[in-house]
């Protein structure tokens, strides 16, 4: 018997076990009408293939294993980032359970968000009443200082109308007059997470600069010195905002981050739930419409959000997710530009530390072979980083990303000689992208947690970076952004590489090349 | 570590009483009465525990339940591994619910299983506008070309199909013939019933619709002993099909057939040959199988997996179906195994003794558990269901004590009043609660996923039980959550 009181073994040790082994066999063979080895054998091989992939690329109605989640996820995402506000999802309640669940297993914190709770009643009449009792509910029980509708796709193929529904459970008193319902329609069979994230983005700063539904009148914008930033859906959001904020200080510049999720998900463990924390002040918000100009970091999550911001009369910049040296240079360089604040000496050293580390190391790097994935901001930056690393992007991927997108990483790849012979991807999913680890083989895979199958399928070594990271701990606490993130995009590549070289070696083997300098 | 340890029973149903009463006090006065209904205070000589249950979740208020897709995908199909599994229409459903409910299973997966990938039709707005059918037709050739050895096809109708009007299974019927393979279309959109369970009743009712009742002559060369069982409701969660059907086994049983963790298609269809089905999780599965007590006279019996003193008499009890032989082998099991419960005890009670625990979660565990506790010298306080119905509180009554606190399909706002209230020094919720408790400065476990641990049935599984408890318990993290200075 192999579990012991002293040493208790739990499933990654128990059923390598032979009792469970040959159990577990035995099932197989004797009840499972499994096909034979051989068979599998072969199947497996022939997925390999050209062939395979032919037929795979010609798929035109199945989709397996996407690289993207649905509208709502981004619009909770770009809600919890405001002053005590709480998401409120209009539809079916079982996707609530799932943006929280998907939220906190990244983030390893709590999510906190309604659902309007409708059913099979509300699908025939419509989720009126659902929006009268749950704003009613959600306003008695948790205190918001605003609440921000999105829709389930329930509630978007039977057609309710938000804005109408706000204005009815006002009237019928479920929250004040002049309590703030900022709302966006959702529907989750239009793009992906981050079109909800721009949709909930530009519904919030709509209702603050165009008079808050008609409840105030439209602001007089009356242009200031700020500038506002916008981080986009950002799976490093917590690190990545405190850097920016840094730098922002550094430089003197004033700023209003709209969204700002850096401390709902960081909150301390110290005897307190804080169901809000931080996040953009209801006031800041309406602010930031006097702002000279705001900053995108992800244009593929911010399109309508921009347009919005533009047609109030303030400059608009959206970059790609930027990583690494040239990125971070061209940020800051705008940043500078817009608010004629120098950048200071302090962040030029840091640039010449992240140069230094990149000269340092860049020989194991140089040449190596890498397929991305992501969403399509994230690939921009890391291809760009990738390219002045001296690595050659081989395949780019984003399941989300659209003609524009490709367009753009196109001309990036074009603009490098080591970006020649790159393919780029739009619109397909992680099984085409597991053709091409077999036809085209590279030599790192950098994607989100969802790639170790794909790390486990063809052996290519999985760094992770991206949105889910499901599976390690606390990546979101670093920044990747400013030349502090590419330092640590860096490391955690090189760390990738040097593992793999030291991985598999036995003694007399073939350890002629373990070093312990390098 | 509070005063409710000594207080008296009065004092606890009294002072659960001013809680309840405290937290409806936060809600508008209609949905005071409503929750109501939901909370209460067991009372040891009552047959059920007082409590309303299976009804509507009330708007706005932070529920923890799903929805009948995530208990047909998620639960009862999802685990079939050489089936694919389609989440029908636009992509969240199915990207939420891939891989995260540890359903283990062997195989090799993209060539004969498929239980950790996410099969979406993945809804355009053209598709809402048009119907999904046409395309429902495509990707089934698609998968028929790509996935060679898959042995079937489902289909599990995310919110929009209901709406549209889509007839999936007109496609179902022709292209099932067309392929050769079961394709069974499931309606279990998730605006249909109050939570996940009406998803477990929709996926039952498909399997007796489109597995049983289309499995024709392919049962003639099955080979029947008379022991043969199957296991029903047990999702292989961590591994917990495993480490209970290895006690079956010892004790001389035949497991034909696992529902649905690390199932197949070919177990799904020769269940009916079953002698006994012995289910776990009452809830999700007690409709199959009092189709098959009906319709096939195979009788069924419930048993507990959790902990030694439920081991023992859930063995003894299915023993009880069976001939001598089979009794004896469950005695020699029970034999087998004891030592090694002594010392999981020996080494566990000591550090556990006393501790008191509040359960929230699904299905069979909000009472099935309790007795793992008790094992370990441990008392539940407070228990509840996340989709429970009246016959689940009638069967808790059988584990929990008078003063238990009951909260069915409890609310955020509730559930962290309770714990601030009550003090437990461990609660055992799910993902969305997990973080909330240990910010409070409470030890938790998430007891859907074994808090990415198991297996936690059978003898094996104890032992891990009674280390995570210990673990999270025992960590010597909670003694530092107040700075020195403060
Ligand atoms: S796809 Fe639709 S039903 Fe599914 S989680 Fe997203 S909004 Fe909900
Ligand atoms: S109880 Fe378990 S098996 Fe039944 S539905 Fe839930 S988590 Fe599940």
């Amino acid at each position: 018997m192999s579990q012991s009181a002293d040493n208790v073994i739990d499933h990654a040790a128990l059923f390598l076990e032979p009792q469970y082994d040959s159990m577990i066999e035995a099932k197989r063979k004797n009840f499972e009408n499994a096909p034979p080895q051989a068979e599998i054998d072969r199947v497996r091989e022939w997925t390999k293939t050209v062939e395979y992939q032919d037929k795979n690329f010609a798929r035109e109605a199945l989709c397996i294993n996407p690289a993207k989640a649905c509208q709502p996820l981004g619009a909770v995402f770009a809600a919890v980032g405001f002053e005590k506000t709480l998401p409120f999802v209009h539809g079916s309640q079982g996707c609530v359970a799932y943006y929280r669940s998907h939220l906190s297993r990244h983030f390893k914190e709590p999510t906190s968000c309604v659902s309007s709770s409708m059913t099979e009643d509300a699908a025939v009449f419509g989720g009126l009443n659902n929006m009268v009792d749950g704003l009613a509910n959600a306003h008695a029980l948790y205190k918001p200082k605003m609440i921000a509708v999105s829709t389930t796709c329930m509630a978007e193929v039977i057609g309710d109308d938000l804005n109408a529904f706000i204005k009815g459970a006002k009237e019928k008193g479920s929250v004040p007059a002049d309590f703030d319902v900022p709302f966006a329609h959702t529907p989750a069979f239009v793009g992906s997470h981050v079109t909800g994230y721009d949709n909930a983005m530009k519904g919030i700063v709509e209702h603050f600069w165009n008079g808050k539904a008609g409840t105030v009148a439209k602001t007089e914008r009356q242009p200031n010195e700020s500038i506002n930033f916008i981080g986009g859906f950002d799976g490093y959001t917590v690190g990545n905002l405190r850097e920016v904020k840094r730098l922002f200080d550094t430089m003197g510049v004033s700023y209003t981050i709209l969204g700002d999720t850096s401390d709902v998900w960081d909150t301390p463990t110290d005897g307190e739930f804080r169901m809000y924390d931080g996040g953009t002040t209801l006031e800041d918000t309406a602010n930031a419409i006097h702002a000279k100009a705001t900053i995108s970091m992800q244009e593929f999550c911010t399109e309508k959000t921009l347009s919005l911001i533009a047609d109030a009369g303030q400059e608009v910049v959206a970059l790609n997710h930027p990583v690494g040296v040239t990125g971070t240079d061209r940020f800051l360089m705008e940043v500078s530009r817009i608010t004629g604040k120098p950048i200071p000496a302090s962040i030029t050293r840091e640039r010449g530390r992240l140069v230094d580390a990149i000269a340092d190391s860049n020989a194991h790097i140089h040449g190596k072979k890498f397929a991305i994935f992501g969403d399509p901001d994230l690939c921009l930056g890391m291809v760009e980083f990738l390219l002045e690393l001296g690595a050659e992007p081989t395949t780019v991927l984003s399941t989300n990303g659209g003609k524009a997108w490709e367009a753009k990483v196109k001309a990036l790849l074009d603009a490098s000689p080591f970006g020649k012979d790159c393919q780029v991807f739009a619109g397909k999913d992680l099984w085409h992208l597991r053709s091409l680890l077999f036809t085209r083989p590279v030599d790192f895979l950098i994607g989100s947690t969802y790639g170790k199958y794909l790390e486990r399928d063809t052996g290519t070594p999985l760094i992770r970076l991206g949105f889910p990271i499901f599976d390690r701990h606390h990546q979101h606490r670093y920044p990747v952004w400013g030349y502090q993130g590419g330092l640590n995009v860096l490391v955690k590549i090189l760390d990738k590489i040097f593992d793999e070289m030291d991985k598999n070696v036995v003694a007399g083997v073939n350890d002629i090349s373990f070093d312990i300098i390098r | 570590m509070s005063s409710a340890i000594a207080a008296t029973t009065e004092d606890i149903k009294a002072r659960n009483q001013e809680l309840i009463g405290e937290v409806l006090k936060a809600y508008p006065e209609k949905f005071a009465k409503r929750r109501a209904k939901h909370l209460g205070t067991y009372e040891g000589d009552k047959p059920d525990c007082g409590v309303k249950s299976n009804i509507k979740s009330i708007p706005g208020v932070m529920t923890i339940r799903g929805c009948a897709y995530a208990g047909s995908k998620g639960v009862v199909w999802g685990p079939i591994k050489d089936m694919v599994h389609i989440s029908h229409g636009p992509v969240g459903c199915g990207q939420y619910s891939w891989g995260s409910r540890r359903n283990y299973y062997k195989g090799t997966t993209g060539i004969d299983t498929f239980g950790t990938m996410q099969f979406t039709s993945d809804f355009q707005e053209k598709d809402i506008v048009f119907g999904g059918d046409k395309k429902l037709g495509k990707l089934i050739d698609e998968i028929g070309v790509l996935f060679p050895l898959s042995k079937g096809i489902s289909i599990q109708s995310e919110c929009p199909i209901g709406l549209i009007g889509d007839d999936i299974e007109a496609v179902s019927k022709a292209k099932s013939k067309d392929v050769g393979k079961p394709i069974v279309p499931v309606r279990c959109e998730g605006f249909r019933g109050v939570s996940q369970s009406l998803g477990h009743h929709i996926a039952n009712d498909a399997i007796r619709d489109w597995v049983f009742e289309k499995t024709g002559d392919k049962l003639a060369q099955f080979e029947s002993t008379p022991y043969d069982v199957a296991i029903i409701g047990d999702y292989n969660i961590g591994g917990d099909a495993w480490s209970s059907r290895i006690l079956l086994e010892e004790m001389g049983l035949r497991v034909i057939a696992q529902w649905s963790g690390d199932g197949t298609i070919a177990e799904l269809e020769a269940t009916p040959k079953a002698k006994l089905n012995i289910l776990h999780c009452y809830r999700s599965m007690n409709y199959i199988t009092r189709h098959m007590e009906e319709k096939f006279n195979i009788p069924w019996v419930e048993y507990n997996f959790f902990g030694p003193t439920k081991i023992e008499s859930s063995l003894r009890e299915i023993a009880s179906h069976f001939d001598d032989k089979i009794k004896e082998g469950a005695e020699k099991v029970i034999a087998k195994y004891k030592p090694l419960m002594q010392a999981v005890i020996d080494k566990y009670k000591p550090r556990l003794q006393g501790k008191r625990v509040m359960l929230y979660v699904g299905g069979l565990r909000p009472r099935h558990v309790i007795g793992a506790y008790e094992d370990l010298g441990m008392e539940v306080v407070g228990t509840g269901y996340e989709f429970g119905h009246n016959d689940d509180y009638q069967r808790t009554t059988h584990y929990i004590k008078d003063t238990t606190l009951i909260y069915d399909d409890v609310t955020g706002y509730e559930f962290e009043k309770f714990v601030e209230k009550v003090k437990p020094d461990l609660v055992g919720s799910g993902i969305k609660e997990k973080y909330i408790f240990q910010k409070m400065g409470v030890p938790f476990r998430q007891m859907h996923s074994w808090d990415y641990s198991g297996p936690y049935h059978g003898y094996d599984g104890f032992a891990i039980f009674a280390r995570d408890m210990d673990i999270a318990i025992n960590s010597p993290i909670w003694k530092l959550t107040k700075a020195p200075w403060s």
